[in-house]
């Protein structure tokens, strides 16, 4: 399947891009998305175990299961206010 | 009025805007940006934010604090954007029966936007720039 995935702040930049898409395994989850995304773009791997998933706009948990049309982002740590 | 934005934030007309007939207060919290952050001199500040999930949120924290707290009427708004010294990066504004309410659902407001929303600010130096991480740390990539 194909996931599209917004990218933030210092996740953007270090990908270049604010929105790609990724191929994954139909039934991938939250987590599986991030080491591929990590692997793919080796410059995110050192902001890895920092990085938040939210999927149609809500935080979910590492094993939660993706699917094609969801609004996908990676979440750096917030920093607002 | 809860609202992200690109412009200067008009401080006054937040308040206003939570001004209540049945309220006997109105506490307001002013984010401002410093000249100076891990010893360094700051030259301005930059803000992003996943817009839409962003003000979800600010909606879901003003229901939250005005359900907790039966407070009147509550308004945040937030900076997107080149923020120059000094200016205002968000404003909190909440109007309830008695100050008691006020103060703590503003507290609970700012203190929950900083845990939980997705906005993120970089700070701009002399020699360079970096994203703010949580709680006064920093997070250099690689």
């Amino acid at each position: 399947m194909r996931i599209q995935v917004k990218l933030f702040a210092m996740a953007r930049e270090e990908v270049g891009s604010s929105e790609l898409s990724l191929e994954l395994p139909p039934g991938s989850t939250a987590q599986a998305m991030l080491e591929i995304l990590c692997a793919s773009y080796p410059r995110l791997k050192p902001l890895h175990k920092h990085l938040r998933i939210a999927v149609n706009r809500e935080f979910v948990k590492p094993d939660w299961q993706l699917s094609e049309q969801d609004e996908v982002a990676v979440i750096p740590p917030v920093s607002g206010g | 009025m809860i609202a992200i934005v690109p412009d200067p934030i008009n401080v006054l007309q937040v308040v206003e805007s939570v001004i209540d007939p049945a309220a006997g207060a109105i506490d307001i919290f002013i984010g401002t940006s410093r000249n100076i952050s891990h010893g360094k001199k700051v030259l301005y500040l930059e803000y992003e934010a996943y817009l839409p999930m962003a003000t979800e949120f600010l909606d879901r924290i003003a229901a939250t604090a005005s359900e907790r707290w039966g407070t009147r009427k509550i308004s945040i708004v937030h900076r997107t954007g080149r923020v120059g010294l000094g200016e205002s990066s968000v404003v909190v504004a909440v109007s309830a029966a008695h100050r008691r309410e006020a103060f703590e659902a503003c507290r609970y407001i700012i203190d929950t936007l900083k845990e939980d929303v997705p906005i993120w600010k970089k700070e701009h130096f002399e020699d360079g720039e970096v994203w703010a991480g949580r709680e006064g740390s920093t997070i250099t990539p690689e």
